[in-house]
């Protein structure tokens, strides 16, 4: 009996310690549950990244069954800082479909990069404006692969019908404050731009030749808030990529050119550049490899990627 | 019933002779790592905000930055001065503490002492509520009701002024207001609790003594509660200096010297808004703002703690 009571009460402290335990436990286990969740989830998520790129590992496939033999190697592209989000997703599209290839980019500059193409440093140059006469005559080869277009938008009360390369310079370093003065109604200028560093910001500063010396009054970190800010405030002017212009802005012709990819590709409206890859000679005395790629990046998969990334296509 | 009162005085007995002294120090154990997990995070991210804070330093140099007023990260000559920026942040949150602490004080005394019942049931849950409305949303607010209406007073101010940088209503002004409004909860939900705290024999003396109810309430009460008054203030600054959401929102994000009219750049907002892009160097100083922030924070809650023991003490 003393035996039997003994093993019953020591049955009952281990239930009482497991109970303690288990309460004692209660926002672990949910906390450990919630980690389950999210494993699972990025699991999923894995699982579906994965039949994603499927479909793209097949047609890879085919593609390379298509020629003599898979392509591999190696390409060196060197340039343009500005071109860096358009290079760097090309060359991740482009090794998805040629796992043997290696795609690698620098970016340290337009000049540099044509320097290093001339030098026979790099197969391909980066460049985000036209190519010099003098490096044209050393050989180098301009071929454009996307646009980069830029808008300048008012807020939709704005009466001023269009603004010169002069106005603009003007208004965005400070000189014309008033609407007054560039063909509008006497409305002060509210000059509104993005953050140091913003691609956007450096190619305009960089198209009108005024770097650094823009006064901004307003330094938004995102295109949205650019556009909100337009949008709202009577007088404001701000520059955003040209694809995301929508109703709640005007955007002005510069020069008389109304902001158009369609008048981008012709030439005439300036507040765009062109993305050059350079190569010494033309692409067709280039390596395979190389001419491969210019066929991905000209091409329908390589274009949807410069649009996914706003910028316009060439055809 | 019987039976689990047999149970239970032998199940701890059995628990404290064998087990017991390993469950305690298996408590024991658990209780102290909890603790060191907020000593573990202060220390953390010590560590790694002078670990990632101060190679910029060393590149820079710690004069050019804390002296220097020109921000121009991604220029040709980079040039990484924060002084305007130091100065909006004492600056912005000194004058929101000035706006924003004698009001919340006077509510907490009219909460706590003039107020009816039925008033008080209005004004308590209203208090409430604003303490719990997200920072981004008083961001919104300021944008569309704040902005407009600022920048119809600075049109009208600067109306003759050739000078001044039209900026939309997003200054220093409209961010001291959105900081002042939103310090408003923590001031009044503290002072009146200390405010109900004080005894009731000390109201009760002043108007024995024949003082009038204002001047109990500055000459008595408030005195009385002066500890937890200046609690409540420490925690505004804490709110007001650790605030970027709402002020990204409204304070135009342009690096200048602190004036009211002026679009001014917050130490917060200074990282929020070029994070997205920013590299090298650039980046670097970044997280040097943030160990500026840091420290800054620091001193502030020291000095303000020395300050605070000192008022428990006089009373």
């Amino acid at each position: 009996m003393k035996k039997k009571s003994t093993t019953i009460l020591a049955l009952a402290g281990a239930v009482i310690l497991a109970a303690g335990s288990l309460a004692g436990c209660g926002s672990n286990a949910a906390a450990s549950s919630g980690q389950t969740d999210v494993t699972s989830e990025s699991a999923s998520q894995t699982s579906r990244a994965d039949a994603a790129s499927a479909p793209t590992d097949q047609a890879s496939q085919a593609d390379a069954s298509g020629q003599e033999e898979s392509l591999s190697g190696s390409i060196l592209m060197v340039g343009s800082t500005s071109m860096e989000t358009l290079a760097t997703a090309l060359a991740e599209g482009y090794m998805e479909l040629h796992p043997e290839v290696t795609v690698s980019a620098e970016f340290v500059g337009s000049g540099a990069g044509i320097e290093a193409v001339l030098g026979g440093t790099a197969d391909i140059g980066n460049s985000s404006r036209n190519l010099k006469e003098e490096e044209k005559a050393a050989g180098a080869v301009e071929n454009v692969v996307a646009i980069d277009g830029i808008a300048v938008c008012v807020d939709p009360a704005n009466t001023a019908s269009g603004l010169t390369k002069q106005q603009l310079i003007d208004i965005y370093t400070g000189k014309v404050t008033n609407w007054a003065q560039a063909g509008g109604a006497d409305v002060p200028i509210v000059v509104v731009g993005r953050e140091a560093g913003s691609g956007t910001r450096s190619a305009f500063e960089e198209i009108l030749g005024i770097e650094d010396q823009c006064a901004y009054a307003n330094e938004l970190d995102s295109t949205g808030a650019v556009m909100a800010k337009v949008a709202s405030t009577p007088g404001a002017i701000g520059y955003v990529s040209l694809d995301v212009v929508d109703d709640t802005v005007t955007a002005l012709p510069l020069d008389g050119v109304e902001a158009t990819a369609e008048n981008i590709k012709a030439g005439g409206y300036f507040l765009s550049r062109p993305f050059v890859m350079a190569t010494m000679g033309d692409v067709s005395s280039q390596s395979p490899l190389v001419q491969d790629w210019f066929a991905y990046v000209l091409g329908e998969e390589g274009q949807a990627i410069a649009s996914s990334v706003g910028l316009i296509t060439v055809e | 019933m019987k039976a689990e009162k047999s149970i239970l005085p032998g199940a701890g007995s059995l628990i404290g002779k064998k087990s017991g002294a390993a469950a305690e120090r298996a408590a024991q154990i658990v209780f102290t790592a909890c603790a060191s997990f907020a000593i573990l995070a202060v220390a953390s991210i010590t560590l790694y905000l002078v670990l990632s804070g101060t190679p910029a330093i060393f590149q820079v140099g710690l004069k050019e930055i804390l002296f220097s007023t020109v921000w121009a990260p991604t220029a040709a000559q980079p040039r990484y001065g924060i002084l305007y920026v130091i100065l909006t942040s004492v600056v912005g949150t000194g004058l929101a503490i000035l706006l924003g602490v004698p009001v919340g004080i006077l509510t907490a005394v009219f909460l706590a002492e003039v107020a009816d019942e039925r008033v008080a049931a209005v004004v308590k849950p209203a208090v409430e509520l604003l303490a719990g409305i997200p920072s981004v949303i008083y961001g919104l607010l300021g944008i569309y009701l704040l902005n407009p209406a600022m920048y119809r007073l600075e049109r009208w101010l600067f109306r003759d002024s050739a000078t001044h940088q039209f900026t939309g209503g997003a200054n220093l002004l409209s961010a001291v207001i959105v900081l002042a409004i939103m310090i408003l909860p923590t001031v009044i939900n503290i002072s009146e609790t200390a405010i109900r705290a004080v005894p009731p024999s000390i109201k009760a003396a002043s108007l024995a003594l024949g003082g009038s109810r204002i001047q109990t309430i500055f000459k008595s009460i408030l005195p009385a509660a002066k500890s937890g008054i200046v609690t409540a203030v420490v925690l505004g600054v804490g709110r007001a200096i650790g605030e970027a959401m709402a002020i990204t929102l409204v304070s135009g994000s342009s690096v200048n010297a602190p004036l009211p009219f002026r679009s001014v750049r917050f130490l917060t907002t200074a990282i929020v808004s070029e994070m997205g892009y920013s590299s090298g160097t650039h980046r670097q100083m970044l997280f040097t703002i943030g160990l500026v922030l840091f420290v800054f924070i620091m001193v502030i809650n020291l000095i303000l703690t020395r300050v605070l023991k000192k008022g428990g003490q006089t009373p």
